[in-house]
């Protein structure tokens, strides 16, 4: 019981300071998972990270019920995910709740104006970033531009990327095997 | 209804937006698109912001957004525990089953194909969030129409400033913050 209640009090600390992206957790999982807990290595904890990017879901909550597994079971996934998940929805409900009622005052729709151009910077940034990690091979190239058209110009739905990766994947190993 | 509706549409996300982040956004995308009724005046930009802008994982906030929208703090509650089920069941079955077969060549082949596939699916994402901040028309009615050229100024400067050795380490709430202010100060005097 202790077990589950601390890795829900870690989580709720993760959750509660990490902003965007998956990405901004990394730091803040070292210190409290790793160095300030020691419930997994260095090395176990880029091994979840890497598998939360690549499992379907949202990798913040992955990654946090892959070390809540690792250390407690059901119960300690369940824990760690309740955990991360907490501080963010209660952030939410107070901005929908305030933010709503003025949210057509030319005030705000100038300053959201602002910030829509400031996070498709960010976004495009990031995925300059992402295409530099994850982009290194032409078979990798040719996947990128197809989950790009599938989306940008097809319109269908993100499932046929991850099943078309999934298929691809599968002929690779054929090959590769 | 619009109950179940919720569930099964951020259920749906959560067992297939592989990549974390912005991969929620293209879904999102797609309920929008369904589900207009559920957004009012909101656009996708707006909920990413909102969603950078507050503690937590962007996909959990754009639900427990999108949710709350919908059908008020159930709604909320309802969407992001849609959306975190399949990861908690999936994970949770996984990291029990990797800790046997982490060296497999399945498995390092169906994740290098996805990497690269995913990239391209987050960059189609960010492009309609590009489009959404730069545009004020379409493209076919003339391209100097087409733009909204301060916000275009605006978009430039900010990317610029992404490069910048130190300024890049910011929080991106900075520049959010930045964006803002810009916004303000444009509504007021251009």
């Amino acid at each position: 019981m202790k077990n589950v209640l601390e890795l829900f009090v870690s989580f709720l600390k993760i959750g509660a300071l990490m902003f965007g992206s998956g990405y901004t957790m990394l730091p803040l999982l070292l210190r409290e998972v790793v160095e300030r807990r020691a419930w997994i290595t260095e090395d176990e904890l880029m091994d979840a990270y890497a598998l939360s990017q690549c499992v379907p879901g949202v990798i913040a909550v992955n990654t946090a019920a892959f070390v809540g597994q690792k250390r407690g079971g059901w119960g300690g996934a369940a824990a760690a995910v309740l955990g991360v998940i907490a501080a963010p929805v209660v952030a939410i409900l107070l901005v929908a709740t305030v933010l709503m009622q003025f949210w057509n005052s030319p005030t705000m729709v100038s300053i959201f104006n602002g910030v829509r151009v400031a996070v498709a910077a960010v976004i495009t940034n990031a995925v300059i970033q992402l295409v530099r990690s994850n982009v290194k091979n032409w078979l990798g190239i040719a996947l990128c531009a197809a989950g790009f058209v599938i989306i940008a110009l097809l319109h269908l739905s993100p499932v046929f990327v991850v099943l078309l990766a999934i298929i691809v994947g599968f002929v690779l190993w054929g090959v590769r095997r | 209804m619009t109950y179940l509706l919720l569930f099964w549409e951020f259920f749906q996300t959560g067992l297939f937006a592989v990549g974390g982040g912005y991969s929620t956004l293209p879904f999102l995308q797609k309920i929008m698109e369904r589900y207009p009724a559920w957004f009012g005046s909101l656009q996708l930009a707006d909920i990413a912001a909102i969603a950078e802008a507050t503690p937590g994982p962007v996909g959990v906030n754009a639900a427990t957004f999108a949710g709350y929208s919908a059908a008020g703090m159930p709604g909320a509650i309802l969407a992001t525990f849609a959306l975190v089920l399949p990861s908690f069941i999936l994970v949770s079955l996984l990291a029990r089953a990797l800790e046997k077969h982490r060296q497999n060549l399945l498995v390092d082949s169906l994740f290098s194909t996805l990497r690269p596939a995913v990239t391209g699916l987050i960059a189609a994402a960010a492009w309609s969030v590009i489009q959404a901040a730069l545009l004020k028309g379409t493209l076919a009615g003339g391209l100097i129409q087409a733009f909204e050229w301060k916000n275009v100024a605006l978009f430039a400067v900010l990317l610029g400033l992404l490069f910048v050795p130190k300024v890049k380490k910011l929080h991106p709430v900075f520049f959010f913050l930045a964006g803002g202010i810009a916004g303000w100060l444009m509504g007021i005097f251009i």
